[in-house]
């Protein structure tokens, strides 16, 4: 202690070695917990609502108000709960979504390997498909109706269409991320053509792959209500229509926000498995996965 | 150590010519830019051979050339008295960056060449060999772990004997530590300096560094660029094993000062 004091310039008493000591400065946000801050825009967000309703700066019929949108809340997870025709439209949608996912993945997946591994599928196929993204894609929802009826299978059509794009970029960017290195170096194991796509490429390519399927998964909810809004059918999306003509604004707010589980649920699933696939990726764990 | 890892990789004598390249010419084609220009080299058994010159002098193309990544334009490439016509698995190689595979464990890593050879089963029996050379690395108890929590240098070490696992015949090593720090880099020469002798392999190194090019080799090939030809081959005749103390001696440096004037005047035209 005495040795630091002597090379300090002005070491006579105890409060100059207190000088020597930096003082790191927290940022005030560093120190509050996650759920506080959360807590805190949500109770912003739930306020500022609260207050435009009651101050009657909105009608009522377009914004209901906080409180009644959560007694309708209840309403709905009762039915839900109970298993009253609401959950009947819940799992209808749920299964387009999933079935939507499952094809998009099959789909996108095949045509990403197709794009990214041969120069043929490079060529000729990947200006088709990036032409093809480049439409609005809910414009073909009319068509899938006629081909495909007003079941649940022209809903599941709109959204793997919409999820097979991000997931066939994503694959093929995936299979170009191997560093020339890893590329050589498989060359000089005498590795095959398929060996280097499965044991190099691919898992190489994993976190781009996963990025497809994490926009896929938005997009797959947004393919099945949209189906649902203009082919008609059982689902969900059906229910919010329906009560949305009604003038029922705190059903469409609750509906919505269920409706927003199932939309979670498909992502978290993508973040688990890629948690478990991709152990190895260090930004794996950052921001955007929640 | 252990008699089935240092057991020698040909039958062949110390000094028998093993990679031999005559009148090797590389021409790219679209832009006609001449990478190298007659190119005569013969590695003997257990010598050890560097390449140095300044960059665009052709150095990476001499490599891959050699490797059989890609073909030469004119001139012949034989090792162990077959030319070289594609990758061959008598040749090991190494890049300046380990090029570990993440999602894969040390031991799993070095196993790879054996796992594309001979398939999963194989890469298992050659668990035991993959061990033994993690020893002479310096590397036991690192088996299981992650390329993620290993150093540059011990990453390196792992990379070492992924190329050694299937016994090649020559080493061609292309810049293998010219990321590291010096400190490791001058342990890790020593280090190659080793195993290169231990395992009688033939070795060519591709470096920028000259001193390390003089501590090593038997040989330097001293690259001229534009087109890229041989300068000379200078002869080292320090004395054998090296160590790190030889390079404060001054025959060390006269070699290095030779060897910066033939670069010197390389770049002048």
């Amino acid at each position: 202690m005495s040795q630091v004091q002597d090379y300090s310039p002005s070491a006579k008493d105890a409060g100059t070695a207190e000088d020597t000591v930096w003082e790191q400065k927290v940022h005030f946000i560093d120190s509050v917990p996650r759920w506080i801050a959360m807590t805190f825009v949500f109770v912003v967000f739930v306020g500022t609502w609260q207050i435009v309703t009651s101050l009657g700066l909105v009608s009522p019929i377009i914004l209901p108000t906080p409180m009644e949108t959560l007694r309708d809340m209840i309403f709905v997870g009762q039915n839900l709960l109970t298993g009253g025709y609401m959950l009947g439209a819940l799992w209808i949608t749920f299964k387009e979504v999933v079935y939507g996912f499952a094809l998009a993945i099959a789909i996108g997946f095949s045509l990403g390997v197709l794009v990214g591994e041969t120069a043929f599928g490079e060529k000729a196929v990947m200006p088709y498909l990036v032409a093809i993204d480049t439409m609005p894609k809910v414009a073909f929802a009319p068509l899938f109706v006629a081909w495909l009826g007003f079941g649940i299978e022209s809903k599941v059509a709109l959204a793997a269409f919409i999820a097979t794009f991000p997931i066939v970029v994503g694959t093929a960017a995936g299979l170009h991320a191997a560093d020339e290195n890893a590329r050589m170096l498989f060359k000089t194991m005498g590795a095959s053509r398929m060996q280097t796509l499965i044991k190099m490429k691919l898992p190489t390519g994993l976190p781009q792959i996963f990025t497809g399927l994490k926009i896929g998964a938005v997009g797959v909810m947004a393919g099945a209500i949209t189906g649902e809004f203009l082919g008609g059918g059982k689902g969900f999306g059906e229910l919010i229509r329906v009560a949305a003509s009604q003038l029922n604004t705190p059903r469409v707010f609750s509906l919505i926000l269920y409706l927003s589980l199932v939309g979670l649920a498909v992502f978290a699933s993508v973040v688990w498995t890629q948690r478990k696939l991709v152990f190895w990726h260090k930004e794996q764990v950052g921001r955007d996965d929640f | 150590m252990n008699a089935e890892v240092t057991h020698e990789f040909s039958g062949a004598p110390l000094g028998t010519p093993v990679y031999e390249l005559t009148h090797v010419s590389k021409t790219y084609a679209r832009n006609l830019v001449v990478a190298l220009e007659d190119i005569n080299l013969t590695l003997r058994k257990g010598s050890f051979t560097s390449v140095i010159g300044s960059s665009g002098c052709g150095k990476s193309t001499l490599l891959k050339i050699m490797a059989g990544l890609i073909p030469p334009t004119k001139g012949r490439v034989i090792l162990q008295g077959k030319p070289v016509t594609g990758t061959r698995r008598d040749i090991g190689m190494m890049f300046q960056q380990a090029t570990l595979f993440p999602w894969k464990t040390a031991v799993e890593n070095i196993v790879l060449p054996i796992e594309i050879r001979d398939g999963k089963a194989a890469a298992k029996q050659a668990m035991a060999k993959a061990h033994q050379l993690l020893d002479i690395v310096g590397l036991n108890g690192f088996e299981n772990v992650y390329p993620n929590e290993l150093s540059g240098g011990m990453a390196q070490r792992a990379s070492i004997c992924r190329m050694l696992i299937t016994e090649p015949a020559v080493l061609l090593l292309d810049e293998p530590f010219s990321a590291l720090d010096e400190l490791s880099r001058d342990m890790m020469n020593m280090e190659l300096q080793r195993i290169c002798r231990e395992q009688e392999a033939t070795a060519f190194l591709v470096t920028h560094s000259i001193q390390e090019a003089v501590i090593l080799s038997n040989e330097i090939v001293v690259l001229k660029p534009r087109p890229g030809r041989i300068a000379e081959i200078v002869e080292v005749d320090l004395p054998r094993p090296r160590t790190l103390d030889m390079m404060t001696t001054p025959k060390f440096g006269a070699i290095v000062d030779y060897i910066r004037s033939l670069l010197d005047k390389g770049e002048e035209m």
